[in-house]
């Protein structure tokens, strides 16, 4: 008994302090090897007295256990303090540049077309598309713009063969004739899109974007379309107020025809949309006219609604503070990067327009 | 639309301010453009101070000064005065400025070899006095905080430009629009007094208008001034014609032109004199000619509305006189013209002749029927009192009866379309100030529509005149329903916008281009696809419609190229062109990569772009919209754009008939030939319209999670194979052995070269096997190694490479 003890004490004693790997495993063979101090008692069991025996083994796992537990730390002791030792010439410069990030961007027209079909997916209305190439059907009589209306000047209309049959859309309106030609109303849709005209400066571009909206049911009156244009620029400017104005004015496929001034004023020569005593003329608006109506078989003496263009470009100007309207087309790499957006920003109802 | 205040006046009697009236204007409809003072030749003369005056190097009277004008930069003026010194305050003209007295007008000259950049003013050459001695000396205390403004006070009266919008004619005349202004309460309607003129005897140039097949004059008025001495107009007149930016050109030229923009009434007078015989209204023959008022010779078609008389044409009815019969200052006798032409004939013939003038915009859009003899006698008084002369009896002639537009308009219609409620005595009362003639039957009115509103048809317009009188801030704003009957999207366009915001998530920035491009880049892209010509395009390098995403995409990377950028990465998605009908379009994505991936990395070595990059980011944006891509096939024919050896195309199924998508490098020929500086350009394409609706909704695409904890194995293969053995088979093959057993397939290694035949290459893949029932023994995967081996063999002809 005292034997074993001795051991213990004794190895125990010899466990202290600062080893190395190669002193711990030489301990280790002492004791636990072949011809080991403890294998040795082992193999004594057979010779104890049968009454002595087992608390002799249960003496000497409990030592066999602590000794081995005691070498165990002892040796992940060395393991973790060589690791460290290892890992301070492991130093690395964190400051250098991470590894290449890819990061694209969403078009401001794209952005803004989302923010637009977002806020108007609030309040009911769904998205709805129509060819870029038009009829002179479409595009001008069924919109109650026969040919021979001086109204058809006001477009400078891309021509695809000399009968003027064929042309690229002046205006996102001719989706409207198109979606309630292949429905049932009522209607209550935005679409959104690419529309042309040959003109071209600073504020005019042969290709820009227009959304169109369109509410058609029994009872829409220019109640619900000031309304409903007052909660648009409202919550696409994310301003908490706006001041509006309602201008009478003339499109054939309209009657009564407005157009829409928003208040602004200049601070440090950016506009800021809400404030101020200026106005600025931002989209064309009005009751769908009845001859529109009569034109894609919905009876105007039941049904009734507004309509509206608004362009997009330059909502996304006067939001995000972009001068150029040609700038938009124009594809420079700089310029994409800093009006760019961030593909994960996209707008929706539940997270907000923008962060 | 022009007109000073004081002419509205004329027709108004107001006791609201000016900027009131203009207010006013706005609400009802008639836009103002502008309210200013019209600019005057004095406006050049400016106050400015002498900064610094020195000797002229050249000429010993002379001195060189300094100006400050009130602008960012001093202006140099050489000057003669001796009391041209430091700091005084004077006169300066700029170039263009015409002097006072003796009507010079002012450059830019060299003086002695200095430049000098307008004069400093003498009271004299300004009229102010005789003082010609010196430059004028301006008081220190009055005009010290003056400088750069105009010397001149400008006492001219303000101009209203109005935007007539093409429904209001009756507001191209200044009375028109008093009227409107009286209706929303402005004041009142000031009668013309018209005053009595004489009438003596008949008009006696005879006047048919001939009933040929859609003849454009319907009415046509005329009168004859004998005895007239045309000359410069009075000043009055000159005056007003001057106001609203036109040029006076004779009393009776001036004086139709006056009665044109007060009462919107086209008048013409012809040298009566030089009509031959008699005037005939009648359709124009084909290949007729007259030289019109502007000097240019035109050429008529069939069926233009002509004025003739016996010798020919005389002018083109409602468009334009001819010089054969114009008035001119020696005229004797007149023959004053006031007719009606139809608005579509009109429109027609000036589109044919690309002729647009002052008369044809006005009758375009439609002339009072009835305003004849108004126009008639007004203009004639005011020619007999200018020119003298004496008025024959009127002559109209006429094709059709008058008729009176009427219409019904119930109340009702109103408060229904509008939204807010009005008073039906104030509905009246808006309609009659505005011309309405109206009998009242209950809840309804018969309105007479008055004959100058000839965009009056239905009840509707009645709505809209009424709310605009009123004032479109009545109308209530009513906050809209929240609710949504239908999806916002539709399957299609959340793909869109999904694939919109993957592509961008891969490191592409999205440009948006024109839809129409330059043919001569569009031919190396267009395929079999129909060429679609603009007839009209904005330049000629952007004449046809783009039958493919890439001849702008490309094009614009060329031009980032020159601006010095060398790793591109950008993306379009919008629609290409197959024909030019509606609906002949496709919706496509087009992302285009140039130069290398870890250019000037301090860790990584860099490489060019390849075909593996575009068909990674292909690849991976099919698998995030929901297709898998353990389903799709490549193909390695692509579309002649791309190197033909360096590109693929993509099918979602093996079985599809359309790719859904291209990858691959741009084929070399054409990165010369566009002279693109790149060191690699790789492009993919996607095609919205052949990926196919996922039908599986992603609440229904997660299957049951299923999973084997039974121990995997992996096991590598080298075979050497034909070049022409294609990874993609090598893979199907060794998968279709056991869909069960085997999990994945991996390529690690592709080589080709030493200890291999030239016309081979060694494929090297590591294959998972893995059982979902047991734990698979040597015996079992010894049998399938050998199973995977022979297959691999026997179907692409293969060798393992031992």
């Amino acid at each position: 008994m005292s034997d074993i003890k001795k051991i213990k004490d004794e190895y125990l004693d010899k466990l202290q302090g600062d080893l190395n790997l190669e002193k711990v495993n030489k301990i280790k063979t002492e004791l636990f090897g072949k011809n080991g101090a403890i294998s040795n008692s082992f193999k004594k069991l057979g010779s104890i007295q049968s009454e002595d025996r087992k608390k002799f083994a249960s003496d000497l796992n409990f030592i066999k256990d602590e000794l081995q537990e005691k070498i165990n730390n002892k040796l992940q002791e060395i393991e973790t303090k060589e690791i460290n030792s290892k890992l301070k010439n492991e130093k690395v410069d964190v400051t250098l540049p991470e590894r290449d990030i890819d990061q694209g961007k969403i078009h401001p027209v794209s952005q803004v077309i989302d923010e637009i079909s977002s806020i108007f997916s609030e309040i009911g209305f769904s998205v709805e598309e129509g060819p870029d190439v038009e009829n002179e059907h479409y595009n001008f009589t069924a919109l109650n713009t026969p040919d021979n209306h001086p109204a058809r000047d006001m477009h400078d209309t891309f021509y695809l063969d000399n009968n003027k049959e064929l042309l690229l859309r002046t205006h996102t309106s001719p989706v409207q004739v198109r979606t309630m030609l292949k429905g049932k109303p009522p209607f209550k849709i935005i679409a959104p899109g690419r529309t042309y005209r040959s003109d071209s400066d600073q504020t005019h571009s042969p290709m820009f974007h227009q959304v169109e909206g369109l509410h058609i049911d029994k009872d829409i009156n220019m109640g619900h379309l000031k309304g409903c244009l007052n909660y648009f620029i409202k919550e696409f400017f994310e301003v908490d107020k706006i001041q509006m104005r309602f201008r009478p004015s003339h499109f054939p496929f309209t009657e009564p025809s407005a157009e829409v001034d928003i208040g602004y004023e200049l601070k440090d020569g950016k506009i800021v949309i809400g404030e101020g005593d200026k106005w600025l003329e931002i989209l064309g608006c009005g009751m769908v006219h009845p001859n529109v109506l009569k034109n894609v078989n919905v009876n105007p003496d039941k049904y009734q609604g507004y309509a509206f263009g608004i362009g997009i470009d330059r909502l996304g100007m006067l939001k995000y503070g972009i001068n150029d309207l040609r700038a938009f087309f124009e594809t420079d790499y700089r310029w994409l990067r800093h009006f760019g957006f961030d593909p994960l920003d996209v707008p929706s109802n539940y997270r907000g327009l923008s962060r | 639309m022009k007109f000073t205040i004081g002419w509205l006046k004329e027709h108004l009697d107001t006791k609201h301010k000016d900027n009131k009236i203009v207010e006013k204007l706005t609400d009802v409809g008639l836009e103002v453009e502008s309210f200013e003072n019209v600019s005057s030749e004095l406006d050049s003369f400016k106050v400015a101070k002498i900064i610094n005056a020195e000797q002229h190097p050249n000429a010993d009277r002379l001195r060189v000064c300094d100006v400050d004008i009130g602008e960012k930069n001093t202006i140099k003026v050489v000057c003669g005065a001796p009391n041209a010194k430091k700091n005084l305050l004077t006169v300066y003209a700029g170039p263009g400025s015409v002097i006072p007295k003796n009507k010079m007008k002012l450059t830019v000259s060299k003086i002695r070899g200095i430049t000098s950049y307008g004069m400093l003013c003498s009271e004299s050459e300004l009229n102010l006095s005789n003082d010609s001695e010196g430059i004028t000396e301006l008081k220190q205390a009055k005009y010290s905080d003056q400088v750069g403004k105009n010397f001149f006070k400008n006492n001219s009266e303000k101009v209203i430009d109005l935007s007539i919008t093409p429904n209001r004619p009756d507001c191209l005349g200044v009375r028109g629009v008093a009227r409107d202004l009286v209706a929303a309460g402005v004041g009142k309607l000031k009668n013309i007094s018209n005053k009595n003129i004489k009438k003596e005897g008949y008009q006696n140039i005879k006047v048919s208008i001939i009933k040929d097949k859609n003849q454009g004059c319907t009415i046509f008025g005329s009168c004859l001034i004998k005895g007239v001495t045309n000359k410069e107009s009075p000043k009055w007149l000159k005056d007003k014609i001057e106001s609203i930016g036109q040029k006076p050109i004779s009393a009776i030229v001036d004086i139709t032109n006056y009665v044109m923009f007060d009462l919107n009434r086209p008048l013409h007078a012809y040298d009566a004199d030089k009509i031959d015989k008699e005037i005939i209204v009648r359709n124009s023959k084909k290949g007729e000619t007259f030289e019109a008022l502007d000097n240019k010779e035109y050429k008529l078609y069939d069926n233009m509305c002509v004025i003739s008389d016996k010798s020919g044409v005389l002018g083109l009815g409602g468009i334009i006189g001819g010089t054969r019969s114009g008035t001119e200052f020696n005229s004797k006798n007149i023959l004053l013209e006031a007719a009606y032409f139809i608005p579509r004939s009109i429109r027609k013939t000036s589109k044919l002749l690309n002729l647009d003038t002052d008369a044809k915009f006005r009758f375009e859009r439609g002339i009072d029927p009835k305003s004849i003899e108004e126009g008639l006698t007004r203009a004639a008084y005011l020619i007999t009192e200018i020119c003298g002369g004496k008025i024959s009896k009127f002559d109209v002639q006429k094709t059709e009866k008058d008729k009176k537009n009427k219409i019904k308009f119930k109340l009702s219609l109103f408060e229904k379309i509008a939204g807010f409620k009005i008073k039906d005595k104030d509905i009246v009362k808006i309609l009659i100030y505005l011309g309405f003639e109206i009998s009242k039957k209950k809840q309804e009115l018969q309105l007479t529509i008055p004959t100058w509103r000839p965009d009056i048809t239905q009840p509707i317009d009645i709505v809209e005149e009424i709310v605009r009188i009123k004032g479109y801030n009545n109308i209530k704003t009513l906050e809209p329903e929240k609710i949504r009957i239908k999806d916002t999207l539709n399957k299609k366009q959340k793909l869109f916008h999904f694939l919109q915001r993957s592509v961008a998530s891969k490191g592409y920035y999205e440009t948006v281009t024109w839809s129409f491009t330059d043919s001569k880049i569009n031919k190396l892209f267009k395929e079999d696809r129909d060429e679609v010509k603009i007839v009209n395009p904005i330049s000629s390098d952007l004449d046809v419609l783009r039958n493919s995403i890439l001849p702008n995409l490309i094009f614009y990377v060329k031009k980032n190229l020159d601006r010095g950028f060398k790793d591109i990465s950008l993306f379009e998605i919008g629609p290409i062109f197959k024909g030019k009908q509606p609906g002949q379009q496709l919706t496509v994505i087009g992302a285009i990569k140039s130069g290398k991936v870890s250019r000037l990395s301090w860790n990584e070595k860099d490489r060019l772009v390849d075909v593996f990059d575009a068909k990674k980011d292909v690849i991976q944006t099919l698998n995030e919209a929901g297709y898998d891509k353990n389903d799709f096939f490549i193909g390695d024919k692509s579309p002649p754009y791309y190197h033909p050896g360096k590109s693929g195309s993509i099918y979602l199924d093996k079985d599809d008939i359309d790719p859904v998508a291209y990858f691959g490098e741009i084929h070399p020929n054409i990165v010369k030939k566009l002279d693109i500086n790149t060191e690699a350009l790789v492009n993919f394409e996607i095609y919205l319209d052949h990926l196919k609706d996922n039908k599986i909704m992603l609440k229904d695409r997660k299957s049951n999670f299923e999973y084997s904890d039974y121990q995997k194995s992996e096991r590598d293969f080298a075979f050497i194979v034909n070049k022409n053995i294609k990874a993609q088979d090598l893979i199907e093959i060794i998968k279709s052995i056991d869909k069960n057993l085997i999990k994945s397939v991996k390529v690690f290694d592709v080589y080709e070269g030493e200890n291999i035949p030239s016309d081979k290459k060694s494929i090297a893949l590591n294959v998972t096997i893995q059982s979902s029932v047991k734990t698979l023994n040597d015996n079992d995967l010894e049998k399938i190694n050998s199973l995977i081996i022979s297959t691999v063999e026997n179907k692409s002809g293969a060798k393992i490479r031992s």
